[in-house]
């Protein structure tokens, strides 16, 4: 292979890790987009967290002399999981579902005070500095010639890829499948007739939080892994950055979410590579206003059809 | 036995704008009702108050002597009243059999767990819920169009899914607001029939909002008759007919 396709497919590498990251993410703003038709400004936080329990954890089964990476690993997700989930129960139950009925703008300045909130709290219990996490994964494959270009593929890489798959597949499944998800998808068409029905529609929103928080949870302690440091702040632009995403796929659409993820990891690692690394939050942003001129539905949004 | 639903005294207010006032009836069990009256009577405010979408400023309903008031309209809905709406409003990108086993959501057993891995109880309750969705599909004659979406059924279609999937959910009481607005004469015919089966073999009691007069006085054997929010009329479509109070509402006076 050339030189620069070898470059090329370092790219797509790093694009695809990046933006397996903001997939999981952005399925968090589109869930509760979908159902309430709400913002939740704090869910980049709520990443954050997920990320900071997955150090805790992480140093305590440490702690505990526990050094199996898989055992680590397998642990540290379920924890993570849990933990967030209920931080993301508890963000719904207190700030929003009491202003449920109120306008959209309420809940949103209810969400932007969450998210100061939650960065202040981590703050105060873990500090305002960057905090290390140890390499649970490192080492990888090098591909190409021996001395021009090669292309590097880490085994970290490959476990966020299909740790994004395995759980984005599992998630569809549910929605597609299951009765709870069937559940989902009627509240997300029509939450007061689903009510109507007598499906608890409270308990559906709760779900579409916990499902989020923990998806988002994933994405924290991978990236947490990926780049070995973590500070109270990465939540914002991580959060931005998802729900552009969210937005680019086509808000309210979970394939599009993760659809969004991807080529917003891509198109920002193509930037870094070809153009330079201080311009690729603007072509991310530009793509964004893009897609919205032209299509303002987002890649696989559905045209708002008539509300009567 | 009490009657199954009892409205006294409601009224709903907004802010200056006293919508319904007063407005008392009651509903006998395998009956049905029809609220009649002008545009902007408050008709379709009475549903609202009946099945938990607004919280009645005054008075009070019960079904079944368990008062429904103050309730959310899922917990009416549990109890057994359930209601459609004058534009049909089915799960549109979901398929005509998805809308009927969701509507069935509270009567299947919801474990997270063991839908996941698909325990045999889990199993053996969505095969029942399939099996009774495909008995209202037959019974409504949509039996051949079950994995359709819902959105593009025909109009006359759409709306007897909407009373199959209220009917899935085995209430008591099935509120109908204007199910013959839109249906050719044909389709208010056959409607006619659902109704009248659907209380003699389900023994459902029906209250409906209507405006065409042959299906309403056909069908009913009570009427109530609303004007600027209050009743002015209540009895059998040949009382109705006769009431003078009745004919200046809907013809004016001389």
């Amino acid at each position: 292979m050339s030189e620069t396709s070898l470059v090329l497919l370092q790219q797509v590498i790093n694009g695809l890790t990046l933006g397996s990251i903001y997939a999981l993410i952005a399925i968090g703003y589109t869930m509760v987009y979908g159902i309430i038709g709400m913002i939740n400004f704090a869910h980049g936080e709520v990443y954050m967290i997920g990320a900071y329990v997955g150090l805790l954890v992480i140093t305590a089964l440490g702690l505990l002399g526990i050094t199996s990476v898989p055992v680590i690993l397998l642990l540290t997700l379920a924890v993570c999981i849990l933990v967030t989930s209920v931080f993301g129960w508890t963000l719904e139950r207190v700030a929003y579902r009491p202003l449920r009925g109120n306008p959209r703008l309420v809940a949103l300045i209810s969400a932007i005070g969450m998210s100061i909130f939650l960065q202040n709290y981590v703050q105060i219990g873990q500090g305002a500095r960057d905090v290390a996490m140890q390499p649970l994964v490192s080492g990888g494959w090098r591909f190409g010639p021996a001395n021009g270009f090669q292309v590097y593929l880490s085994y970290m890489q490959v476990l966020i890829a299909v740790t994004t798959v395995l759980f984005m597949t599992l998630l569809t499944l549910f929605i597609a499948r299951s009765r709870m998800g069937r559940a989902c998808r009627a509240c997300a068409q029509d939450l007061d007739m689903a009510n109507l029905l007598g499906i608890d529609t409270d308990r559906v929103i709760s779900l579409t939080f916990v499902l989020g928080a923990g998806l988002a949870a994933v994405a924290g302690v991978l990236v947490g892994l990926y780049y070995g440091l973590i500070n109270p702040f990465i939540g914002f632009i991580a959060g931005i950055k998802a729900f552009t995403a969210a937005v680019l796929g086509g808000i309210g659409s979970i394939p599009g979410a993760m659809l969004g993820g991807l080529v917003l990891g891509l198109a920002e690692s193509f930037t870094s590579a070809y153009l330079s690394t201080e311009y690729k939050d603007v072509v991310a942003f530009l793509l964004l206003v893009f897609v919205l001129l032209f299509r303002p539905t987002g890649l696989l949004g559905k045209p708002d059809v008539e509300k009567v | 036995m009490s009657a199954l639903l009892e409205v006294a005294d409601l009224g709903m207010r907004f802010g200056g704008l006293q919508a319904v006032d007063g407005v008392g009836f009651t509903v006998e069990r395998a009956q049905v009702f029809a609220i009649i009256g002008p545009n902007g009577a408050g008709k379709t405010t009475v549903f609202n108050c009946i099945s938990g979408f607004y919280r009645p400023t005054s008075g009070w309903a019960m079904l079944e002597a368990q008062p429904i008031h103050n309730l959310s309209s899922h917990r009416i809905a549990r109890l057994g009243l359930v209601r459609t709406f004058q534009n049909v409003r089915l799960f549109k990108n979901m398929t005509v059999v998805e809308n009927l086993l969701v509507a069935q959501h509270t009567r299947l057993v919801t474990n997270l767990w063991s839908g996941l891995i698909k325990l045999p109880r889990y199993r053996r309750s969505e095969r029942q819920a399939l099996e009774k969705a495909s008995f209202w599909l037959d019974k409504v004659g949509l039996l051949p169009y079950a994995n359709r979406e819902a959105g593009n059924l025909a109009y006359g279609q759409q709306r007897r899914l909407e009373i199959a999937r209220c009917m899935i959910t085995q209430p008591s009481l099935l509120l109908l607001d204007e199910p013959a607005a839109g249906l050719n004469p044909q389709e208010t015919r056959e409607l006619n029939t659902l109704i009248t089966e659907l209380r003699a073999q389900h023994g459902v009691s029906v209250l409906l909002i209507e405006h065409d007069m042959s299906l309403v006085m056909g069908i009913s054997e009570q009427i109530l008759v609303m004007e600027n929010g209050r009743p002015i009329a209540l009895g059998t479509p040949a009382q109705i007919r006769s009431d003078p109070k009745v004919i200046k509402a809907y013809l004016g006076e001389e």
